[in-house]
């Protein structure tokens, strides 16, 4: 029995890292960890994909609050979200009541011609009385914040905008490779 | 309650999220260690926006905030 006992702790501290190998691989961690909280800034990504007047807004206004809270924050702008950032399309978003079954409109109704005009109308008086930003406010605050926006060059091309179309300090020339990297970064990734 | 004396006054009344915190934060860059920032808003949501802003947020302090009948006024120390 004593044998036994003995034995068993024996074979273990055989198996068992040294006490110098221990330390080496803490030192390791420790400076792995550092390391990686070295890059206290937060991030936060967000990929902007659509253009009707009432999707502009959220990537904006998480933007320029992120922005406020001291984050980086990068929005990539693809496909209809590349309307937001064009000074003038940007001017003019629709909202459509097909399809939104919130709307006060039926859908047979919301799809005669001209109906888009109306709701879009109605949702600027709205936000005009309710003193919400205007999507121009708010791309400008969030520019002055520092926030990078980021215009798909594959939709400039496909869309057929010019890089003037866009507000200036607009980022232009990028691609999914520079979004993922941004989201790899971040602390915070959203699709929108 | 804390002591503090106000340094600047910014004006957001009738502004409506995400304004209040963004235009605080703007204002509060502009001021120097020490200095206390008046915000009078009419937007309720800024009771809880400004004060989750100052909480998660180096470099400012939230040192006060008061419901009037129509307008919130939060007091905001610039610490760093």
């Amino acid at each position: 029995m004593s044998t036994d006992t003995s034995d068993a702790p024996a074979e273990t501290a055989v198996d068992a890292p040294s006490r110098a190998e221990l330390a080496a691989r803490i030192d390791e961690l420790e400076q792995q960890l550092a390391a990686a909280t070295d890059d206290d800034q937060q991030k936060m990504s967000i990929i902007a994909t659509k253009g009707t007047l009432d999707m502009a807004y959220p990537p904006l206004i998480l933007a320029s609050t992120a922005a406020a809270f001291g984050y980086e924050v990068t929005v990539f702008h693809t496909f209809w979200g590349l309307d937001i950032l064009h000074e003038e399309r940007s001017k003019n978003l629709k909202l459509s009541s097909v399809g939104n079954p919130n709307m006060p409109v039926p859908n047979a109704v919301a799809a005669l011609p001209g109906m888009d005009r109306v709701t879009t109308t109605m949702m600027e008086r709205k936000i005009e009385d309710n003193d919400t930003a205007t999507i121009e406010e708010l791309i400008d605050t969030s520019l002055d914040m520092g926030v990078e926006f980021q215009a798909c060059q594959m939709t400039i091309d496909l869309m057929d905008y010019d890089e003037d179309d866009f507000y200036d300090g607009v980022t232009t020339g990028v691609g999914a490779a520079t979004a993922i990297q941004d989201m790899a970064d971040a602390d915070i990734q959203l699709l929108v | 309650m804390t002591q503090y004396e106000v340094t600047e006054t910014l004006d957001v009344k009738g502004q409506n999220c995400p304004m209040p915190v963004v235009k605080t934060k703007q204002a509060t860059d502009q001021l120097d260690t020490g200095d206390v920032l008046e915000v009078l808003a009419t937007d309720p949501g800024s009771m809880s926006d400004l004060g989750g802003w100052a909480d998660t947020t180096d470099g400012v302090e939230l040192v006060d905030q008061r419901e009037g009948d129509d307008v919130y006024t939060h007091y905001v120390r610039k610490t760093e």
